[in-house]
């Protein structure tokens, strides 16, 4: 195995990482406007910094993975990561925005009581939080279909090249799967009224996300030379990931909030490991000639380079591993109605 | 609408912006810290007050220095890809390397420190303030690393049209990088030294929260007055290096058209810029020898001279600088630089006499100093990277070469545009919010209410 496909790999890793994490924080955003309704106002101010606290603690490390995941992209295989970037240009620029704005919204929200001043940010994460969920889909469902790439590397699609049906599916797919996520992650660390609510958003999301995933999957068949590739058997991953999202909803039907997280988690990771598995040795396929593609061996940096990031990553990502589980055993507790708010 | 000019523009504010929180952030979470530690060691909640007081405004900068920084790491493949593509093996790992060893653990523990005040012991609760200390100057380390390649680059070869990495260790050992890095973590430490004195002086003169602020001016001075001094003599080291390094760039941070022997330094000069020569000038003889050289005789070369070598060394093509804005960039953050090392002085002598509550002239200036590195520090990264023109990597490829070819310049223009608007919204909220906290002062008792900003605490209350 040579150190480009054990860099595909963990670069893999770092991308489902951040979707396994981020994941559910997208969805609590997205989830906070509707599972905080209440008739008495000061109540749903309280529902809401109840659901900003539960990933309090945890988003900013989480959206890390993000960052890695473009670091290492850079690092290992830089004219991937030019390509991409430069390509996807106005789309990762709103992918930006929307971070930035949920960013400084989850911190500064709470700080002031003016109810314009929270109504505000509130907004700002809800589309901080909804629009990342999106198009991170629809930037993976460009990646699987393949882009108008020339032979000298660079994207010649536009903007609105990027907006097809399959990449919208793919991101309808994030949106709601996240959204899911979200609901389950909240029963799991809230009580009362909103964890009712949250398991109650669960079951009817569950449906959703599986008729989505499934219109996915068949899209991908059609659109794409996925049975080609891997044949009409996908394998033990697509079928797990399949599997998982179904376990899912037996879970939330019966009110198994942890087992339901985990099956949730897998689906989404067995999905992002499947879209992989399709790529592989490709990094960007290029819609124009498939010799024009981006793999990672053309897209690569030096043996040298890769074996000097290697060690590093040998090192540090278990460490990282080990301190961020950590951080979700330090906030193991449900927040009730009278814990403590920060957020 | 050029591509090329927008994305540097682009560059240069985005950079700025992002620099604005940086400092604060390397310098605050060690104050914050130490004072932490201060409060498990002794037990005494005088120090507890403060922590909970200094935090609260690293956190809500903190915030800032994070959102920019995310741009920062696209830009470079959004807006400068054939720059990414050309130098991606070797600046792309130091980049991978912040973002794995720095940024998970900053984030990771200031989420935990913010959090977790009830949840860990108090030991264990200032060690996570010290590991977000470490995480932010690990990052401005690797960044720097980075950015040191592109000013000098080291332990690479040319391969296929790249520059690829042969040796990690002198990329890491690049003497840039370590006249560069101390000089930055010490405008850090000034940046928040100069924070917490400016703002302690508020309230000083208010009589508010007198053993809070008084202690927390006593630890500012003291160590913004030894950072002061390290900026200064780090900055001096970062010159000396740059003499041999990159003499374009002092050469035109000192406004030196002619090659001199022995060589003045300017106290001022007043350029014809059509002309490319200087209409008044105000210079120190043997004084630039004794500073690049610590020796009263040496020769210098000027920007013309060094133009001609670089013509004959890499082609014809323009290879100077935009001179004024580096050369008054240099004096602006040098002389502001020697401001400060006074003021820090004058708070240490005040701290000393214990007389800094009867000095109120005193109290309202250190208010204002606030202000003064982030002016410094501005015109620092304008200096040295403006000075590199027109090199985007030194010696090896030019601005305009690096930029991506693929992103028409209405595309950037909309990014300019939206990233100067969002980012001066939220520096509008950011000073709204730290100026509401840094006025209400610490809060009473040591558990994080309910809601902190519903029941604000009082202004009133000289009881400590």
């Amino acid at each position: 195995m040579t150190l480009n496909t054990v860099w595909f790999v963990l670069i893999a890793i770092l991308y489902i990482g951040f979707f396994v994490l981020e994941g559910f924080d997208f969805g609590v955003g997205i989830l906070m406007p509707f599972l905080s309704k209440d008739s008495a106002p000061d109540k749903t101010d309280h529902k809401r910094r109840i659901l900003i606290n539960t990933i309090g603690p945890h988003w900013d490390g989480n959206e890390v993975w993000l960052l890695t995941a473009g670091g290492a992209t850079f690092a290992a295989f830089p004219q991937w990561y030019a390509t991409l970037f430069s390509g996807f240009y106005l789309a990762l620029l709103l992918l930006l925005l929307a971070l930035i704005a949920r960013g400084v919204a989850l911190e500064y929200r709470s700080k002031d009581a003016s109810p314009r001043w929270r109504a505000l940010w509130d907004w700002l994460i809800f589309l901080g939080s909804a629009l990342p969920a999106l198009l991170i889909g629809v930037a993976f469902g460009n990646l699987v279909r393949g882009v108008p790439i020339d032979a000298d590397m660079n994207y010649v699609g536009g903007f609105f090249n990027l907006l097809n049906p399959y990449a919208l599916l793919a991101g309808a797919a994030t949106l709601t799967a996240f959204t899911l996520y979200g609901a389950i992650f909240i029963s799991l660390k809230t009580d009362g009224e909103l964890r009712q609510s949250a398991r109650a958003a669960a079951r009817r999301l569950w449906l959703i996300v599986v008729l989505v995933l499934l219109a996915l999957l068949t899209a991908t068949y059609f659109e794409t030379d996925f049975v080609a590739r891997l044949g009409v058997n996908p394998g033990v991953i697509p079928l797990t990931g399949m599997v998982a999202i179904l376990l899912s909803g037996y879970f939330v039907n019966k009110n198994r909030e942890g087992w339901a997280f985990f099956t949730t988690a897998v689906s989404i990771a067995f999905s992002l490991v499947t879209a992989f598995l399709y790529m592989y040795p490709r990094v960007m396929i290029s819609s124009l000639n498939d010799a024009w593609s981006l793999t990672i061996f053309n897209a690569s940096s030096s043996p040298y380079t890769l074996k000097v990031m290697t060690i590093v990553a040998i090192i540090f990502v278990p460490i990282v591993l080990a301190y961020q589980a950590w951080s979700y055993w330090v906030f193991r507790k449900r927040l009730t109605s009278d814990s403590p708010l920060v957020y | 609408m050029d591509a090329l000019v927008l994305a540097r523009l682009q560059f240069a504010i985005t950079t700025i912006y992002h620099f604005f929180f940086v400092p604060l952030t390397l310098g605050l979470s060690v104050i914050v810290a130490l004072m932490e530690t201060l409060y498990v060691r002794s037990g005494n909640e005088l120090y507890l007050r403060m922590t909970k007081f200094w935090g609260k405004l690293f956190v809500i900068n903190f915030a800032l220095g994070v959102v920019t920084g995310i741009v920062q790491e696209f830009q470079f493949g959004m807006n400068w890809s054939e720059y990414s593509r050309f130098v991606g093996d070797i600046f792309g790992a130091p980049l991978a390397i912040e973002a794995l060893l720095a940024f998970f653990l900053e984030s990771t523990f200031l989420g935990i420190w913010i959090f977790g005040w009830d949840k860990l012991s108090k030991g264990v609760h200032a060690l996570t303030m010290w590991l977000v200390a470490i995480g932010t100057n690990v990052s401005a380390l690797w960044i720097l690393i980075a950015n040191s390649f592109m000013q000098e680059p080291v332990g690479y070869v040319l391969n296929n049209g790249r520059a690829e990495m042969v040796n990690f260790f002198d990329l890491v050992l690049n003497p840039n990088v370590w006249v560069m890095f101390p000089h930055t973590l010490s405008a850090g430490f000034v940046t928040a030294a100069f924070f917490v004195m400016g703002i302690s002086a508020y309230h000083l003169l208010r009589k508010n929260h007198i053993q809070v602020f008084r202690r927390s001016f006593q630890i500012a001075a003291i160590i913004g007055t030894m950072a002061a001094i390290l900026v200064a003599l780090n900055g001096h080291s970062q010159a000396q290096h740059m003499v041999e390094s990159q003499p374009m760039k002092m050469a035109a941070a000192e406004a030196l058209w002619r090659t001199e022997s022995p060589a003045s330094f300017s106290l001022i000069t007043i350029g014809d810029l059509s002309q490319r020569e200087e209409v008044f000038s105000i210079r120190l003889p043997r004084l630039l020898c004794l500073l690049a050289y610590n020796q009263l005789n040496c020769e210098i070369q000027g920007i013309y001279d060094l133009q001609a070598q670089f013509e004959q060394q890499y082609g014809s093509g323009d290879y100077i600088p935009p001179v004024a804005i580096v050369y008054w960039s240099f004096r602006i953050m040098v002389g502001l630089g020697f401001l400060m090392i006074g003021l820090a002085l004058w708070a240490l002598f005040l701290v000393m006499g214990e007389i800094v509550e009867q000095r109120p002239r005193a109290l309202q200036i250190f208010q204002w100093a606030i202000l003064l590195p982030y002016i410094a520090n501005a015109f620092g990264w304008i200096l040295t990277e403006l000075g590199r023109v027109p090199w985007v990597v030194y010696g090896l490829m030019r601005i305009e070469d690096g930029v991506s070819n693929v992103v028409p310049g209405g595309n950037v223009l909309i990014s300019l545009i939206v990233y100067t608007l969002i980012y001066g919204a939220l520096m509008a909220a950011m000073v709204y919010l730290i100026t509401k906290y840094a006025k209400a002062g610490p809060e009473d008792g040591h558990y994080p209410t309910a809601d902190e900003a519903d029941a604000m605490p009082s202004l009133v209350g000289a009881q400590d």
